[in-house]
């Protein structure tokens, strides 16, 4: 998968992880993406549970994603929706659809706002941020 | 046939919505409004046993308790309900439900909000555009950080996923705008009251967050809404005709539209089964459709996924129905929030008042003639919770 570093000046509020995304945030550190796996029904999980959302069980593991997915809906704000954004311009919220089958809220970075669409193939790229944790973004996939 | 006949809204109060209210206190709206319901529904002060109402911002708990030791009520049955836009219509069914359980007689559901001049920006870390983020939630940690805060946004990725999957043009869209538009210049209590507008003026709105237009995008205000709800044999003794409720449903899937069932196939299609189920009519019975309208994609998926018309056909049915209070569909016929205004969770209210006065015959300038039955959707957060309910004229 891509474990690319891409920076990004904006100053975001940072994710604080609890005991429970603890292992998803400090993975982001490595370039990687986790999501859960339950082990009784193999329903791929995310954000990190307590229990899976399909089938209740609570035999959940962490897997390493692939990083590689499409964008299922997206929209250019066009208006900051939050201080952090102010001085922005347009950028991109999406929904992608991870490979495994996940929904991710993300941005999509290193593309024109305007270029987006619905089906892009995207791959996950990282941005540190302050207090140990990387912020998962997304970019269209090369070539 | 469980909520059917079981009760009715016999009183309403409402205060017209307005940009700012200052020097007042939601609390303060509540009370009033809920005066203005109880004098409305022909009963004293003492009458009301059963009050409804909603968290309030500053008030972290015991909500009920602070408006009814507000208001001066003596109360059997104290409840809040937490359903976002929803809430108004969720109070509904369970003032019946109380009523049915013999827990109390007469229920007063109040909802308001007041509303203060924008302050600058500045300090705080825990606030994003309004929206509180409890710290460590879901929330914070995935949505947050990317931006994805306020409803603009989650509205917008359902929209163009909308789009992607089925079609509507932007024309269509603006008609919602537009004709709901028309039906608030016959309401004097409408924020937007004598302005009429155009499919022009609302395409050429600045764009806020793509497909989104300012003009299909609710706009927040100040204002209160109660409904008094009784039991059968009370409401034959009372001066106003009532609008019994003939049919309830409920659903709740998500909070984030990311961790969604579906952005197309909304939680409405269950809590409209249910509450047509309930009254034991169909969709094509209904004479009025007052549904919830933060943007004008709400409206196209509510009308789809109640049954007016099949998935995917939105666009179309919008483009050839006439949705004015005259028309032959006639949908938010007080304006709806687009046109009425949002003031809070009495902007969710909003669409019961007006189908309890349209069922009442006391619409005014605006009443659809010879309406039998009504049919509500609330919606809370970004399509997250669902109440849906079906009034007529007849128990």
């Amino acid at each position: 998968m891509a474990a690319k570093t891409t920076s990004d000046p904006t100053v975001r509020p940072a994710p604080h992880p609890s005991d429970l995304t603890a292992a998803f945030w400090a993975a982001t550190t490595e370039g990687r993406f986790l999501i859960q796996r339950c082990t009784r029904c193999r329903a791929a999980i995310f954000y990190p549970r307590v229990n899976c959302t399909e089938c209740g069980s609570t035999d959940l593991v962490d897997e390493d994603a692939s990083g590689r997915g499409t964008v299922f809906t997206y929209t250019v704000a066009r208006r900051p929706t939050h201080r952090a954004w102010a001085e922005a311009g347009p950028y991109v919220i999406a929904i992608v659809e991870l490979e495994e089958g996940p929904h991710v809220t993300t941005n999509i970075v290193e593309c024109d706002p305007n270029d987006v669409r619905i089906g892009m193939p995207v791959e996950v790229c990282f941005a540190p941020e302050a207090d140990g944790v990387a912020l998962p973004l997304f970019r269209p996939t090369a070539g | 046939m469980a909520m059917r006949g079981r009760g009715a809204v016999v009183g309403v109060g409402e205060l017209k919505p307005t940009r700012e209210t200052p020097g007042e206190t939601t609390l303060s709206l509540m009370a009033k409004a809920g005066l203005a319901a109880i004098e409305d529904a022909g009963l004293s002060f003492a009458d009301i046993d059963g009050m409804v109402c909603h968290p309030i911002g500053g008030v972290s708990m015991l909500t009920p308790s602070t408006v009814s030791e507000l208001m001066g009520l003596k109360l059997n049955f104290a409840e809040v309900v937490d359903l976002g836009g929803a809430t108004g219509a969720g109070m509904i069914w369970r003032a019946v439900a109380a009523i049915e359980a013999g827990m109390c007689r007469a229920v007063v559901c109040i909802t308001g909000s007041s509303r203060r001049p924008r302050t600058p920006r500045a300090g705080g870390s825990k606030t994003a555009g309004g929206w509180s983020m409890p710290d460590r939630s879901a929330f914070s940690e995935f949505e947050v950080p990317y931006g994805n805060v306020g409803a603009n946004v989650g509205y917008a990725m359902i929209a163009n996923r909308y789009l992607h999957e089925y079609g509507a043009t932007p024309e269509q869209l603006a008609k919602v705008a537009v004709h709901q538009r028309d039906n608030a210049n016959q309401n004097p209590d409408a924020i937007f009251y004598g302005q009429p507008i155009t499919v022009d003026d609302v395409l050429s709105s600045p764009m806020i967050a793509d497909p989104l237009h300012m003009l299909e995008i609710v706009m927040p205000a100040g204002g209160a809404a109660a409904l008094v709800v009784v039991g059968p044999e009370l409401a034959e003794q009372l001066p106003q005709r009532p609008a019994w409720l003939l049919g309830a449903g409920e659903q709740v899937t998500h909070k984030t539209i990311t961790y969604a069932p579906s952005l197309t196939d909304t939680a409405i299609q269950a809590s409209a089964r249910r509450a047509f189920d309930q009254a034991g009519v169909s969709p094509s019975q209904i004479g009025l459709a007052s549904v919830y309208d933060c943007y004008t994609i709400t409206v196209l998926l509510t009308l789809e996924d109640s049954g007016f018309t099949p998935k995917g056909t939105g666009g179309r049915f919008i483009e050839e129905h006439d949705l004015r209070w005259n028309g032959d569909f006639p949908v938010n016929t007080h304006g709806g929030q687009l046109s009425f205004g949002q003031p809070g969770i009495a902007g969710g209210m909003s669409h019961v008042t007006e189908a309890v006065r349209q069922i009442q015959g006391r619409a005014e300038a605006r009443q659809i003639p010879d309406l039998e039955l009504a049919f509500v959707n609330g919606n809370g957060g970004i399509l997250s919770e669902q109440v849906s309910l079906i009034f007529g004229t007849e128990r």
